[in-house]
């Protein structure tokens, strides 16, 4: 019991740190605690234009990211994970190679490419560089899922006489959602906490929440860049306690992701 | 190519089409800049002088580049060393048998990207944060000045906690998950046989441990490194980390910098590609 109060008290600690800065008002040195509370500071920011379109921009982004993930890393998922081919083990270097290339090397490169191409500063350009870190790990959860799975429902659906349209809405849907989901998640997550990328690409003229943050932190007032960090908590909060079941015993490599 | 195959690099060809056009446009650009190719400035002619300038420690970005990458591979070899001795700790502590709710709270910091990870360790550990209000409180000190600068310091000390944060529970979960593939047979033969606590330890959990903490170590440490973030956010003017310094001298309003900065990114992708590829090697070679 004392041990999961212990356990309790560490994993709100962040949480609570940033709820102390962020509800306080006039919290001078050297006073331990707030002496004033205020939810002043979140209702401007929910006021602020440029964070309600900041959030509204991160959310679109990373929806259509992780859609466009799943979209693309499907067939690909379903072959690295049900099929042995000539190759296979250079196809997967192929797509573990961007997990492991530093976002700055790619995010440089592709910041010339953007400017070249008329992709700078526009929404599309900064979905196409988030898609470099997602797409991989989209295909590997994926492909993982996929190594579970049984065709045989299917073929059993086919042989019942369904087309091919059918079965995938009726039987491989239904089968891989929970797998999907999560694939889709972690997609959301990656780019929903993406700065780097979409500083580069963006060219500071897509501001997301975390550009928003981070240029908070360079200013320096601990109140709005702990209510901002609370903002940006929010998805991943959820996301976390939807997936926790998943993530389970296994370390996940999106670790080091986010 | 039978139809069967064909079909097969047909669904592979989406995926991989994506990240071969990003990638190679990505890698041909920065290659191209990093040997002076500067269109903006009618710049054609291929040149070294970036890489030159480098080495020899001259130039605008070049004259910091040994300095940063002393100060890169401090920082990466500090986080990631204390974050494996305290995973390997904790590990030994949970008896090699988590609970649902330990595994839970060591996958919770996946919550908190490493920005907010950075934003937590600059409110609690600034000269005018959590810490240093407490200790005035507590009459330990009495001006904010006098508390240790533990943050945006010529040490890097604020960005280690960070990294430390971060990567130590990640870490914890690789051991605990080798661990709970091997039976606990080894270690109830040891302490029947009268092994102490520590010998178990040293005799028995770290050489099952050794091959994936140390491949799971050479990842964290090939994150850290050619990490930005982080070091941007909680890092001082001088010394920088090289990804400060390839991306500074990348947005340099001198033209020549960005030349340098391109170099300096593709040699921090190259040094994180080696350690990487090392690794898995590593972990194939223990399985």
């Amino acid at each position: 019991m004392k041990r999961k109060i212990l356990i309790g008290i560490i994993l709100l600690a962040p949480l609570l740190v940033l709820g102390l800065f962020a509800f306080s008002e006039r919290w001078f040195y050297p006073q331990p605690f707030p002496v004033n509370w205020t939810t002043e500071t979140f209702s401007r920011l929910l006021r602020d234009v440029r964070t309600l379109k900041a959030i509204l921009d991160s959310l679109l982004l990373a929806f259509i990211v992780s859609l466009l993930s799943l979209i693309i890393g499907y067939p690909a998922a379903r072959v690295i994970g049900t099929q042995e081919f000539p190759g296979k083990r250079w196809v997967w270097l192929a797509i573990f190679l961007p997990t492991v290339i530093p976002p700055l090397a790619i995010g440089m490169g592709l910041s010339i490419l953007a400017l070249q191409t008329g992709l700078a500063g526009t929404r599309f350009g900064i979905v196409l560089a988030h898609i470099v870190p997602t797409l991989p790990y989209t295909v590997f959860t994926l492909a993982g899922v996929f190594a579970r799975y049984d065709e045989n429902y299917e073929y059993q659906a086919l042989a019942l006489g369904a087309s091919p349209a059918r079965i995938f809405f009726t039987v491989t849907l239904r089968l891989l959602a929970p797998g999907l989901a999560v694939a889709g998640l972690f997609a959301f997550l990656i780019s929903w906490s993406q700065y780097l990328l979409t500083l580069l690409v963006g060219g500071g003229r897509v501001l997301t929440l975390p550009v928003l943050l981070f240029s908070a932190v360079s200013g320096g007032n601990p109140t709005t860049i702990s209510a901002l960090s609370l903002l940006f908590l929010a998805p991943p909060v959820l996301v976390i306690a939807a997936t926790a079941r998943f993530l389970g015993e296994n370390p996940n490599e999106i670790h080091e992701r986010i | 190519m039978n139809p069967s195959t064909r079909s097969t690099y047909l669904r592979l060809a989406p995926t991989l089409g994506v990240l071969t056009i990003l990638l190679g446009a990505s890698l041909l650009y920065g290659l191209a800049q990093s040997f002076g190719y500067l269109t903006i400035i009618g710049e054609s002619e291929l040149n070294l002088t970036a890489y030159q300038n480098l080495v020899s420690g001259e130039g605008t970005a070049g004259r910091e580049f040994w300095v940063s990458l002393a100060f890169s591979l401090w920082i990466s070899l500090t986080s990631t060393l204390l974050s494996a001795i305290g995973a390997l700790f904790l590990a030994t502590l949970l008896n090699h048998r988590p609970s649902r709710l330990d595994t839970f709270a060591l996958n919770w910091n996946l919550v908190f990207p490493h920005l907010v990870w950075g934003v937590g360790v600059l409110l609690v550990f600034a000269q005018s944060g959590l810490l240093a209000r407490w200790a005035g409180v507590l009459g330990i000190i009495e001006t904010p000045a006098q508390f240790p600068v533990l943050v945006r310091d010529r040490f890097g000390i604020g960005i280690i906690f960070t990294y430390i944060g971060k990567e130590f529970p990640f870490l914890t979960l690789l051991i605990l998950a080798l661990l709970r593939t091997q039976s606990d047979g080894y270690l109830r033969i040891a302490e029947n046989l009268g092994a102490t606590r520590w010998q178990r330890f040293r005799l028995v959990t770290l050489p099952l441990v050794r091959p994936a903490l140390i491949s799971g170590s050479l990842l964290v440490f090939a994150y850290i490194f050619g990490a930005y973030e982080v070091p941007a956010l909680l890092g001082v003017r001088y010394p920088r980390t090289l990804p400060v310094l390839a991306l500074e001298s990348f947005t340099n309003p001198d033209l020549h910098a960005r030349a340098e900065g391109m170099a300096i990114s593709l040699i921090i992708a190259l040094i994180v590609l080696l350690i990487a590829g090392f690794a898995r090697a590593k972990e194939r070679t223990s399985e």
